[in-house]
């Protein structure tokens, strides 16, 4: 059973489109990265997910059920981005009335407190916590109930680089008990290491969806080669020059190395001419990041016209 | 119903926290002891005048301060959890609109009730502990049907409330508007009515104008806590109108329930029909 399915899903905000014909599924035990521009339909993405909202078009089931239905809702943990609390309450006081309301046992409060690290502040009314604390109560809140999807946007904000790799950690656990995990974050050097998948939402429409490596494959981008030469540049360049008989090869030199980007299909038969000619002192090999591929589907459009709402 | 219930003791522990049930608990007893003690005082005398001009005292001051107070109590219910940036959170739980406004609604209905059994039953007790020669039974009576009616009267404006709750997306102009409406029906709407009286010189149906007291919540408790004395001469001003109304108690008290059971309709079909 998917954690969601979402088939041709459109959806219209008064007369403009917000997504359109998304087709997206999540299973259990996965981690799947949702990006895009601000106003890019993420937020509505997660919505629609939670039933907050129906879609005009296509069909979303979600854990099996009908997304909104209270049996799905109740296996659903949900953080949302800014997350917000009542201010005149403790952070338990907090979490119990959370946890009644989606019918969790009591008893995991102090503990789901203990484990975001708010141990010690959780006598203490929330308008006294920090933004990083708010976040970690925010937290403790979606994990409430041991949620079977578990949807995080922007997770990560506010919180303290040991408080971020503590996060990640938690999520592995939970995805390697079987949770399926949606992630949204504009961080995207940090959440690189930890997700299975990447969905790029531009404008609406998904751009792309899948593994780094399909991601990567479907973007086509070069590969970029740094090299140091073992005896001169010159002699380097030209191994390098009689190896790649195709164009599209970039040379450039900085500081006594030299960088080649060069096409992913052609990267391995560069690699064995370079190495068999004995001209190579050192090298390292740099793949697309999932920023690069982020900015390669989104496009180097500017920030001028991504500055829609979400 | 688990989840209704959940809201609406969060609702009530929050008014214990905030001192609201106390502070409105105090604010009717002393209310209720300082009429029962200076209602001679027109007279010329200082004491316990009677029973049903006390009642009609009350009623007459119940009338400016109930709906105040219920109006304060809920008109941020829903726009303060939008605000506060609650309201999504909460619906992404197993939890509907539905439940969560009747939550809202058995939360502060509670307070009310509450804090008006606390302080005006407080002070129905002083009254017959202290005062000699009432009549128990009469007061009793009297003090039942008063706190029932200002019961119910408090459900009808947090009703009310609820509807501008959930249709306005800021806590000010949610504000303003509950003051629109406390100010409409408490001084606004008399004085529309009588204006109507006298400008039509008689011209309008008899029958049909002692019915549009049951437009007004606070005419029909008024209505309802002084005809119950069969001394149809307390009535003063519009209220007059009342006497030829064809209806008995019954029918007043119907008309408060349908006060608070409408405006609550229309809150929940607003708010399940609201984008989020």
């Amino acid at each position: 059973m998917s954690c969601f399915r979402l088939e041709n899903v459109s959806y219209r905000y008064d007369k403009s489109p917000v997504l359109t014909g998304i087709d997206l599924t999540l299973e259990p035990g996965e981690i799947l990265g949702l990006f895009g521009h601000n106003g890019a339909g993420k937020t509505t993405c997660i919505k629609l997910i939670l039933g907050l909202m129906n879609p005009n078009q296509g069909s979303v089931s979600v854990l099996g059920g009908h997304a909104g239905d209270p049996q799905v809702t109740q296996h659903i943990g949900y953080l949302p981005e800014n997350v917000m609390f009542y201010p005149q309450l403790t952070g338990r006081e907090i979490l119990n009335h959370f946890a009644r309301l989606k019918g969790a046992s009591l008893q995991q409060v102090p503990q789901l407190l203990e484990q975001v690290g708010l141990g010690d502040a959780m006598g203490a009314r929330t308008k006294t916590y920090s933004k990083g604390m708010r976040q970690r109560l925010g937290l403790a809140q979606a994990l409430l109930g041991k949620p079977r999807l578990l949807m995080l946007d922007e997770p990560t904000v506010g919180l303290d680089p040991v408080a971020t790799a503590d996060l990640y950690r938690l999520l592995r656990e939970l995805r390697d008990g079987g949770t399926g995990i949606v992630l949204c974050s504009h961080v995207l050097p940090g959440v690189e290491p930890y997700i299975d998948r990447a969905a790029i939402l531009t404008d609406g429409a998904l751009k792309a969806a899948g593994d780094l490596a399909a991601l990567r494959r479907q973007a086509n981008m070069p590969v970029t080669l740094s090299l140091e030469p073992a005896n001169s540049i010159s002699a380097l360049e030209h191994v390098i020059d009689r190896a790649s008989s195709s164009s599209g090869l970039i040379i450039k030199t900085d500081s006594g190395r030299l960088r080649v980007d060069v096409q992913p299909r052609e990267k391995m038969a560069l690699l064995n001419a370079v190495m068999a000619s004995g001209e190579v002192a050192d090298l390292s090999i740099h793949q697309p990041s999932l920023e690069d591929i982020y900015v390669h589907f989104i496009g180097s459009g500017g920030l001028a016209h991504r500055g829609g709402s979400q | 119903m688990n989840s209704i219930w959940t809201i609406a003791r969060k609702e009530l522990s929050d008014s214990l926290r905030n001192r609201w049930l106390m502070a409105i608990s105090l604010v009717f007893a002393t209310l209720a002891l300082g009429i029962a003690w200076f209602g001679a005082a027109a007279s010329g005398q200082v004491g316990y005048a009677s029973t049903p001009a006390t009642i009609a005292s009350l009623a007459s001051l119940g009338i400016f301060l109930i709906p105040l107070i219920a109006l304060l109590l809920a008109y941020d219910a829903i726009v303060g959890e939008e605000e506060g940036g609650t309201l999504l959170l909460l619906l992404t739980y197993p939890l509907s609109r539905s439940q969560l406004l009747l939550g809202k609604f058995l939360g502060h209905g509670l307070t009310l009730a509450l804090a008006t059994v606390i302080g005006f039953g407080v002070a129905g007790v002083a009254i017959a502990v202290l005062v000699e020669n009432v009549a128990i039974a009469s007061l009793a009576a009297a003090m039942l049907r008063f706190i029932g009616s200002t019961v119910l009267l408090g459900w009808g404006f947090i009703a009310l409330a609820y509807v501008i709750s959930v249709r306005v997306s800021e806590k000010p102009i949610a504000a303003g508007l509950a003051l629109a409406i406390w100010f409409f029906f408490v001084l606004i709407f008399d004085l529309m009515l009588l204006g109507t009286l006298v400008a039509s010189e008689g011209q309008f149906s008899a029958e049909l104008l002692p019915w549009l007291l049951m437009l007004n919540p606070t005419d029909v408790y008024r209505l309802l806590n002084i005809v119950a004395f069969g001394d149809t001469a307390q009535l003063s001003g519009v209220l007059s109108l009342g006497a030829d109304l064809p209806i008995g108690a019954t029918g007043l008290w119907i008309g408060l329930v349908l006060w608070f059971a409408i405006p609550l309709a229309g809150a929940l079909l607003l708010f399940r029909n609201r984008r989020i």
